[in-house]
Protein backbone atom coordinates (compact mmCIF):
# COMPACT_ATOMS: atom_id res chain seq x y z
CA UNK A 1 0.00 0.00 0.00
CA UNK A 2 0.93 3.56 -0.62
CA UNK A 3 0.86 6.50 2.12
CA UNK A 4 0.66 10.47 0.58
CA UNK A 5 2.19 13.28 2.45
CA UNK A 6 2.33 16.95 1.38
CA UNK A 7 5.92 18.14 0.98
CA UNK A 8 6.96 21.66 0.81
CA UNK A 9 10.00 22.92 -0.92
CA UNK A 10 12.28 21.44 0.67
CA UNK A 11 10.97 18.11 0.10
CA UNK A 12 11.97 16.73 3.56
CA UNK A 13 9.26 18.73 5.79
CA UNK A 14 5.32 18.48 6.01
CA UNK A 15 3.61 20.97 3.98
CA UNK A 16 1.18 23.12 6.13
CA UNK A 17 -1.02 22.77 3.33
CA UNK A 18 -2.32 20.10 1.59
CA UNK A 19 -4.07 21.52 -1.76
CA UNK A 20 -1.48 24.07 -2.26
CA UNK A 21 1.62 21.72 -1.04
CA UNK A 22 4.45 21.86 -3.83
CA UNK A 23 4.80 18.34 -3.83
CA UNK A 24 3.38 15.30 -2.41
CA UNK A 25 5.40 12.55 -1.25
CA UNK A 26 3.77 8.61 -1.67
CA UNK A 27 5.59 6.02 0.65
CA UNK A 28 5.12 2.46 -0.64
CA UNK A 29 4.62 1.19 2.88
CA UNK A 30 6.01 -2.33 1.79
CA UNK A 31 9.58 -1.48 0.38
CA UNK A 32 9.90 2.03 2.35
CA UNK A 33 10.66 3.65 -1.39
CA UNK A 34 10.00 7.12 -1.66
CA UNK A 35 8.58 8.86 -4.34
CA UNK A 36 8.08 13.04 -4.63
CA UNK A 37 5.05 13.76 -7.31
CA UNK A 38 4.70 17.40 -8.22
CA UNK A 39 1.21 18.61 -7.38
CA UNK A 40 -0.52 20.01 -10.37
CA UNK A 41 -3.10 21.94 -8.64
CA UNK A 42 -0.62 24.26 -6.79
CA UNK A 43 -1.42 27.19 -9.43
CA UNK A 44 -4.94 26.26 -9.69
CA UNK A 45 -7.14 29.34 -9.82
CA UNK A 46 -9.67 27.54 -8.29
CA UNK A 47 -10.79 23.62 -6.77
CA UNK A 48 -7.18 23.56 -5.48
CA UNK A 49 -8.09 20.55 -3.30
CA UNK A 50 -10.17 18.31 -5.88
CA UNK A 51 -7.10 18.62 -8.04
CA UNK A 52 -4.77 17.89 -5.33
CA UNK A 53 -6.84 14.80 -4.21
CA UNK A 54 -7.29 13.55 -7.75
CA UNK A 55 -3.51 13.59 -8.17
CA UNK A 56 -3.14 11.52 -4.63
CA UNK A 57 -5.80 9.28 -5.48
CA UNK A 58 -4.14 8.29 -8.65
CA UNK A 59 -1.34 6.63 -7.16
CA UNK A 60 -3.45 4.10 -5.24
CA UNK A 61 -2.80 5.55 -1.79
CA UNK A 62 -4.32 4.18 0.64
CA UNK A 63 -3.75 6.46 3.72
CA UNK A 64 -2.56 10.13 3.57
CA UNK A 65 -1.02 11.82 6.42
CA UNK A 66 -1.14 15.45 6.60
CA UNK A 67 -1.70 18.83 9.12
CA UNK A 68 -5.11 19.64 7.83
CA UNK A 69 -7.64 19.39 4.87
CA UNK A 70 -10.11 21.36 3.83
CA UNK A 71 -13.44 20.48 3.20
CA UNK A 72 -13.96 19.33 -1.42
CA UNK A 73 -10.40 17.28 -0.92
CA UNK A 74 -11.50 15.91 2.23
CA UNK A 75 -15.16 14.88 0.66
CA UNK A 76 -12.69 13.49 -2.50
CA UNK A 77 -10.81 11.50 0.03
CA UNK A 78 -13.49 9.93 1.43
CA UNK A 79 -15.30 9.05 -1.32
CA UNK A 80 -12.33 7.19 -2.30
CA UNK A 81 -12.03 5.58 1.30
CA UNK A 82 -9.33 7.18 2.05
CA UNK A 83 -8.31 8.11 5.92
CA UNK A 84 -6.87 11.15 6.57
CA UNK A 85 -4.07 11.28 9.44
CA UNK A 86 -3.06 14.49 11.41
CA UNK A 87 0.66 14.86 11.53
CA UNK A 88 1.72 16.34 14.49
CA UNK A 89 5.42 17.10 13.34
CA UNK A 90 7.01 19.12 10.27
CA UNK A 91 9.35 16.08 10.26
CA UNK A 92 8.59 13.49 7.56
CA UNK A 93 10.51 10.75 9.44
CA UNK A 94 9.02 11.35 12.70
CA UNK A 95 5.42 11.67 10.89
CA UNK A 96 5.90 8.13 9.24
CA UNK A 97 7.19 6.66 12.60
CA UNK A 98 4.29 7.64 14.33
CA UNK A 99 2.01 6.32 11.73
CA UNK A 100 3.64 3.27 11.80
CA UNK A 101 3.42 2.60 15.76
CA UNK A 102 -0.30 3.80 15.32
CA UNK A 103 -0.09 6.68 17.15
CA UNK A 104 -1.60 9.38 14.88
CA UNK A 105 -5.18 10.40 15.01
CA UNK A 106 -7.42 10.24 11.92
CA UNK A 107 -7.67 14.17 11.41
CA UNK A 108 -10.82 15.78 12.93
CA UNK A 109 -11.13 19.50 11.93
CA UNK A 110 -11.63 19.71 7.87
CA UNK A 111 -11.24 23.26 7.51
CA UNK A 112 -14.41 24.85 4.78
CA UNK A 113 -11.31 26.20 2.40
CA UNK A 114 -10.11 29.06 1.73
CA UNK A 115 -11.21 29.26 -2.11
CA UNK A 116 -9.05 32.11 -3.52
CA UNK A 117 -8.95 33.84 -0.43
CA UNK A 118 -5.57 32.83 0.99
CA UNK A 119 -5.74 32.47 4.44
CA UNK A 120 -2.58 31.39 6.48
CA UNK B 1 -26.68 55.18 -21.90
CA UNK B 2 -25.18 52.92 -18.65
CA UNK B 3 -23.24 54.60 -15.98
CA UNK B 4 -21.27 52.37 -14.05
CA UNK B 5 -20.33 53.51 -10.72
CA UNK B 6 -17.24 51.43 -9.04
CA UNK B 7 -14.44 51.62 -6.27
CA UNK B 8 -11.96 49.73 -5.14
CA UNK B 9 -12.67 49.38 -1.56
CA UNK B 10 -16.44 49.08 0.36
CA UNK B 11 -17.48 52.18 2.27
CA UNK B 12 -16.31 54.87 -0.30
CA UNK B 13 -20.19 56.23 -0.89
CA UNK B 14 -20.59 54.08 -4.42
CA UNK B 15 -24.56 53.21 -3.11
CA UNK B 16 -24.86 57.28 -2.56
CA UNK B 17 -23.81 58.03 -5.18
CA UNK B 18 -25.60 56.03 -7.28
CA UNK B 19 -28.63 55.75 -5.87
CA UNK B 20 -28.21 59.97 -6.29
CA UNK B 21 -27.45 59.89 -9.76
CA UNK B 22 -30.78 57.50 -10.21
CA UNK B 23 -33.01 60.09 -8.29
CA UNK B 24 -31.70 63.21 -10.25
CA UNK B 25 -32.20 61.44 -13.86
CA UNK B 26 -35.82 61.92 -15.08
CA UNK B 27 -36.30 58.11 -16.28
CA UNK B 28 -33.65 55.85 -14.82
CA UNK B 29 -33.32 52.28 -14.55
CA UNK B 30 -31.16 51.74 -11.08
CA UNK B 31 -29.55 48.07 -10.96
CA UNK B 32 -28.05 46.55 -7.81
CA UNK B 33 -25.25 44.69 -8.59
CA UNK B 34 -23.45 44.39 -5.41
CA UNK B 35 -25.18 40.86 -5.36
CA UNK B 36 -23.72 39.72 -2.08
CA UNK B 37 -25.29 42.73 -0.13
CA UNK B 38 -27.42 44.79 -2.19
CA UNK B 39 -28.58 47.79 -0.11
CA UNK B 40 -29.77 50.49 -2.96
CA UNK B 41 -33.06 48.80 -2.30
CA UNK B 42 -33.32 50.39 1.26
CA UNK B 43 -33.34 53.59 -0.32
CA UNK B 44 -35.86 53.53 -3.21
CA UNK B 45 -38.34 50.91 -1.04
CA UNK B 46 -39.73 49.91 -4.19
CA UNK B 47 -43.11 48.74 -4.63
CA UNK B 48 -44.81 46.49 -7.35
CA UNK B 49 -42.41 44.25 -6.84
CA UNK B 50 -41.48 41.15 -9.00
CA UNK B 51 -39.61 38.24 -7.99
CA UNK B 52 -37.56 35.95 -10.54
CA UNK B 53 -34.83 33.13 -10.15
CA UNK B 54 -31.20 32.98 -11.19
CA UNK B 55 -30.22 29.85 -12.23
CA UNK B 56 -27.56 28.41 -14.17
CA UNK B 57 -26.89 25.07 -15.81
CA UNK B 58 -24.79 21.82 -14.04
CA UNK B 59 -24.18 18.25 -15.15
CA UNK B 60 -26.86 15.71 -13.83
CA UNK B 61 -24.71 12.11 -14.47
CA UNK B 62 -26.57 9.17 -15.51
CA UNK B 63 -24.27 6.61 -13.56
CA UNK B 64 -26.03 3.75 -15.49
CA UNK B 65 -24.62 5.08 -18.74
CA UNK B 66 -21.45 6.12 -17.49
CA UNK B 67 -18.81 3.96 -18.64
CA UNK B 68 -16.03 5.93 -16.72
CA UNK B 69 -13.56 7.34 -19.07
CA UNK B 70 -12.50 9.91 -17.75
CA UNK B 71 -12.81 11.88 -20.52
CA UNK B 72 -15.38 14.65 -18.40
CA UNK B 73 -13.05 14.48 -15.58
CA UNK B 74 -10.31 15.52 -17.98
CA UNK B 75 -11.65 18.26 -19.56
CA UNK B 76 -13.05 20.23 -16.76
CA UNK B 77 -10.78 23.08 -16.12
CA UNK B 78 -12.70 24.21 -13.17
CA UNK B 79 -11.39 20.95 -11.17
CA UNK B 80 -15.45 20.43 -10.65
CA UNK B 81 -15.30 16.95 -11.34
CA UNK B 82 -12.65 13.93 -9.78
CA UNK B 83 -12.46 10.06 -10.75
CA UNK B 84 -13.23 8.77 -7.68
CA UNK B 85 -13.57 4.65 -7.80
CA UNK B 86 -13.89 4.43 -12.09
CA UNK B 87 -16.98 7.17 -11.74
CA UNK B 88 -16.86 10.67 -11.64
CA UNK B 89 -17.79 12.58 -8.73
CA UNK B 90 -19.07 16.20 -8.84
CA UNK B 91 -18.53 19.34 -7.07
CA UNK B 92 -21.00 21.56 -8.18
CA UNK B 93 -19.47 24.91 -6.13
CA UNK B 94 -16.76 24.87 -8.54
CA UNK B 95 -18.58 24.51 -11.73
CA UNK B 96 -18.48 27.18 -13.88
CA UNK B 97 -21.35 25.83 -16.39
CA UNK B 98 -19.34 25.57 -19.23
CA UNK B 99 -21.32 22.59 -20.37
CA UNK B 100 -17.85 20.92 -21.91
CA UNK B 101 -18.70 17.78 -19.71
CA UNK B 102 -21.64 17.54 -21.59
CA UNK B 103 -20.92 17.89 -25.10
CA UNK B 104 -18.31 15.60 -24.82
CA UNK B 105 -19.47 12.55 -23.00
CA UNK B 106 -18.80 9.80 -25.40
CA UNK B 107 -21.74 7.96 -23.71
CA UNK B 108 -24.21 10.54 -23.37
CA UNK B 109 -24.59 10.30 -19.59
CA UNK B 110 -24.31 13.82 -18.49
CA UNK B 111 -27.21 15.85 -18.98
CA UNK B 112 -27.92 20.05 -17.92
CA UNK B 113 -30.37 20.33 -15.04
CA UNK B 114 -30.85 23.77 -13.27
CA UNK B 115 -29.39 24.90 -10.12
CA UNK B 116 -30.71 28.16 -8.51
CA UNK B 117 -28.20 30.56 -7.69
CA UNK B 118 -29.95 34.04 -6.82
CA UNK B 119 -32.95 36.17 -6.86
CA UNK B 120 -33.66 38.97 -8.89
CA UNK B 121 -35.74 41.41 -7.73
CA UNK B 122 -37.82 44.69 -10.19
CA UNK B 123 -40.04 46.94 -8.90
CA UNK B 124 -40.60 50.90 -9.26
CA UNK B 125 -40.05 53.74 -7.24
CA UNK B 126 -42.06 57.08 -8.85
CA UNK B 127 -39.86 57.42 -12.02
CA UNK B 128 -37.25 54.88 -11.37
CA UNK B 129 -36.95 51.15 -11.87
CA UNK B 130 -35.18 49.30 -9.26
CA UNK B 131 -33.86 45.97 -10.46
CA UNK B 132 -31.53 44.24 -7.53
CA UNK B 133 -29.64 40.91 -7.74
CA UNK B 134 -29.18 38.81 -5.05
CA UNK B 135 -26.60 35.85 -4.82
CA UNK B 136 -27.89 32.95 -2.40
CA UNK B 137 -26.05 32.68 0.81
CA UNK B 138 -23.01 29.89 0.37
CA UNK B 139 -22.51 30.34 -3.52
CA UNK B 140 -18.87 30.92 -4.41
CA UNK B 141 -19.65 33.90 -7.55
CA UNK B 142 -21.84 36.22 -7.96
CA UNK B 143 -21.27 36.67 -11.92
CA UNK B 144 -23.98 34.58 -13.29
CA UNK B 145 -26.07 36.77 -11.12
CA UNK B 146 -24.61 40.09 -12.25
CA UNK B 147 -25.02 38.80 -15.76
CA UNK B 148 -28.82 38.44 -15.37
CA UNK B 149 -29.50 41.79 -13.63
CA UNK B 150 -27.97 43.66 -16.82
CA UNK B 151 -29.97 41.71 -18.80
CA UNK B 152 -32.77 43.11 -16.88
CA UNK B 153 -31.44 46.60 -17.25
CA UNK B 154 -30.77 46.13 -21.17
CA UNK B 155 -34.88 44.89 -20.98
CA UNK B 156 -35.52 47.91 -19.20
CA UNK B 157 -33.21 50.88 -20.44
CA UNK B 158 -35.30 52.49 -23.56
CA UNK B 159 -33.78 55.46 -25.58
CA UNK B 160 -33.25 58.46 -22.98
CA UNK B 161 -33.34 56.92 -20.27
CA UNK B 162 -30.39 56.17 -17.66
CA UNK B 163 -29.18 53.37 -16.64
CA UNK B 164 -26.96 53.19 -12.90
CA UNK B 165 -24.61 50.30 -12.13
CA UNK B 166 -24.15 50.12 -8.76
CA UNK B 167 -21.07 47.74 -8.65
CA UNK B 168 -20.06 45.14 -5.87
CA UNK B 169 -16.74 47.11 -3.95
CA UNK B 170 -13.23 45.78 -5.54
CA UNK B 171 -11.84 45.27 -8.86
CA UNK B 172 -12.51 41.30 -9.16
CA UNK B 173 -14.43 39.47 -11.75
CA UNK B 174 -17.60 40.79 -10.31
CA UNK B 175 -16.73 43.89 -10.64
CA UNK B 176 -15.47 43.15 -14.38
CA UNK B 177 -18.82 41.47 -14.98
CA UNK B 178 -20.56 44.76 -14.11
CA UNK B 179 -18.49 47.12 -15.86
CA UNK B 180 -18.41 45.21 -19.16
CA UNK B 181 -21.52 46.68 -21.07
CA UNK B 182 -21.06 50.09 -19.11
CA UNK B 183 -20.66 53.65 -20.99
CA UNK B 184 -19.11 55.41 -18.49
CA UNK B 185 -17.41 54.75 -15.26
CA UNK B 186 -17.79 56.66 -12.06
CA UNK B 187 -14.92 55.90 -9.41
CA UNK B 188 -15.51 57.23 -5.90
CA UNK B 189 -12.51 57.93 -3.49
CA UNK B 190 -11.52 58.19 -0.53
CA UNK B 191 -9.35 60.88 0.63
CA UNK B 192 -6.99 58.53 2.70
CA UNK B 193 -3.81 56.91 1.47
CA UNK B 194 -5.60 53.22 1.61
CA UNK B 195 -8.08 54.95 -0.20
CA UNK B 196 -6.01 56.01 -2.81
CA UNK B 197 -4.18 52.58 -3.37
CA UNK B 198 -8.23 51.16 -3.87
CA UNK B 199 -8.58 53.68 -6.19
CA UNK B 200 -5.42 53.23 -8.45
CA UNK B 201 -6.85 49.27 -8.85
CA UNK B 202 -9.94 50.68 -10.46
CA UNK B 203 -8.16 53.32 -12.46
CA UNK B 204 -6.62 50.42 -13.77
CA UNK B 205 -9.25 48.25 -14.33
CA UNK B 206 -11.44 50.41 -16.20
CA UNK B 207 -7.96 51.33 -18.38
CA UNK B 208 -7.98 47.62 -19.41
CA UNK B 209 -12.18 47.95 -20.42
CA UNK B 210 -10.94 51.04 -22.48
CA UNK B 211 -13.62 52.65 -20.82
CA UNK B 212 -13.96 56.78 -20.34
CA UNK B 213 -14.37 57.36 -16.66
CA UNK B 214 -14.50 60.19 -13.86
CA UNK B 215 -13.55 60.40 -10.44
CA UNK B 216 -15.67 61.41 -7.17
CA UNK B 217 -14.09 62.55 -4.13
CA UNK B 218 -16.27 61.80 -1.37
CA UNK B 219 -15.06 62.58 2.73
CA UNK B 220 -13.62 65.43 2.02
CA UNK B 221 -11.86 67.77 4.28
CA UNK B 222 -9.64 70.40 4.67
CA UNK B 223 -6.91 67.85 5.70
CA UNK B 224 -4.53 66.46 2.51
CA UNK B 225 -6.01 64.39 0.10
CA UNK B 226 -4.27 61.84 -1.25
CA UNK B 227 -6.18 60.58 -4.31
CA UNK B 228 -7.37 64.51 -5.07
CA UNK B 229 -3.15 64.82 -5.87
CA UNK B 230 -2.77 61.74 -7.69
CA UNK B 231 -6.05 62.73 -10.02
CA UNK B 232 -4.34 65.86 -10.54
CA UNK B 233 -0.59 64.85 -10.76
CA UNK B 234 -1.97 62.40 -13.80
CA UNK B 235 -4.51 64.74 -14.90
CA UNK B 236 -7.64 62.95 -14.58
CA UNK B 237 -11.46 64.06 -14.61
CA UNK B 238 -12.30 65.16 -11.09
CA UNK B 239 -16.36 65.06 -11.27
CA UNK B 240 -17.17 66.14 -7.91
CA UNK B 241 -15.82 66.85 -4.38
CA UNK B 242 -17.91 65.90 -1.45
CA UNK B 243 -17.63 67.53 1.74
CA UNK B 244 -17.50 65.26 4.71
CA UNK B 245 -20.72 65.80 6.07
CA UNK B 246 -22.39 64.51 9.53
CA UNK B 247 -25.55 65.23 8.13
CA UNK B 248 -25.07 63.62 5.38
CA UNK B 249 -23.95 60.41 6.72
CA UNK B 250 -27.39 60.78 8.86
CA UNK B 251 -29.38 60.74 6.07
CA UNK B 252 -27.46 58.18 4.60
CA UNK B 253 -28.04 55.53 7.27
CA UNK B 254 -31.78 56.68 8.09
CA UNK B 255 -31.93 55.69 4.75
CA UNK B 256 -33.03 58.73 2.99
CA UNK B 257 -31.90 60.22 -0.64
CA UNK B 258 -30.39 62.96 -0.11
CA UNK B 259 -31.37 64.82 -3.11
CA UNK B 260 -34.72 64.90 -1.98
CA UNK B 261 -33.71 66.42 1.37
CA UNK B 262 -31.61 69.32 0.73
CA UNK B 263 -31.98 71.65 -2.78
CA UNK B 264 -28.05 71.68 -2.11
CA UNK B 265 -27.50 68.28 -2.91
CA UNK B 266 -30.06 68.17 -5.26
CA UNK B 267 -27.91 70.72 -7.26
CA UNK B 268 -24.37 68.44 -6.64
CA UNK B 269 -25.96 65.54 -8.15
CA UNK B 270 -27.46 67.41 -11.06
CA UNK B 271 -24.38 68.93 -11.70
CA UNK B 272 -22.62 65.85 -11.31
CA UNK B 273 -24.69 63.75 -13.98
CA UNK B 274 -25.01 66.39 -16.28
CA UNK B 275 -20.96 66.19 -16.17
CA UNK B 276 -20.87 62.88 -16.92
CA UNK B 277 -23.40 63.30 -20.18
CA UNK B 278 -20.85 65.67 -21.26
CA UNK B 279 -18.07 63.45 -20.23
CA UNK B 280 -19.81 60.35 -21.80
CA UNK B 281 -20.62 62.31 -25.18
CA UNK B 282 -24.42 62.04 -24.27
CA UNK B 283 -27.11 64.68 -24.31
CA UNK B 284 -28.45 66.07 -21.19
CA UNK B 285 -31.13 64.65 -19.83
CA UNK B 286 -31.55 65.66 -16.08
CA UNK B 287 -34.45 66.52 -14.00
CA UNK B 288 -33.93 70.17 -13.01
CA UNK B 289 -37.53 70.65 -11.26
CA UNK B 290 -37.75 69.50 -8.27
Amino acid sequence: MNIAIPVDETKTNVCASLGRAPYFMIINANTSEKTIIDNPAIAASGGAGIKAAQSVIDQNVKAILTPRCGMNAAEAFKAAGIPLYQTVSESIDQSLEAFNKGELIELQNIHPGFHGRGGK
Amino acid sequence: MKIAVLSGKGGTGKTLVAVNLAAVAKNSVYADCDVEEPNGYLFFQPTEVTKHQVTVSIPSIDYNHCSGCRKCVDFCQFNALAYIAQKPAFFADLCHSCGGCVLLCPEHAISEKQNTIGKIFIGRSKTITVITGIMDTGRASGVSVIRQVLHCLNQKNKTGTIGIIDCPPGSACIVMESIREADYCVLVAEPTIFGLHNLQMVIELVQLFNKPFGIVLNKCTADANPSAEYCHEKNLTILASIAFDKKLGQLVSDGQIAVHCDPLWHELFVSLLDKIIKEAGYEAATDNQR
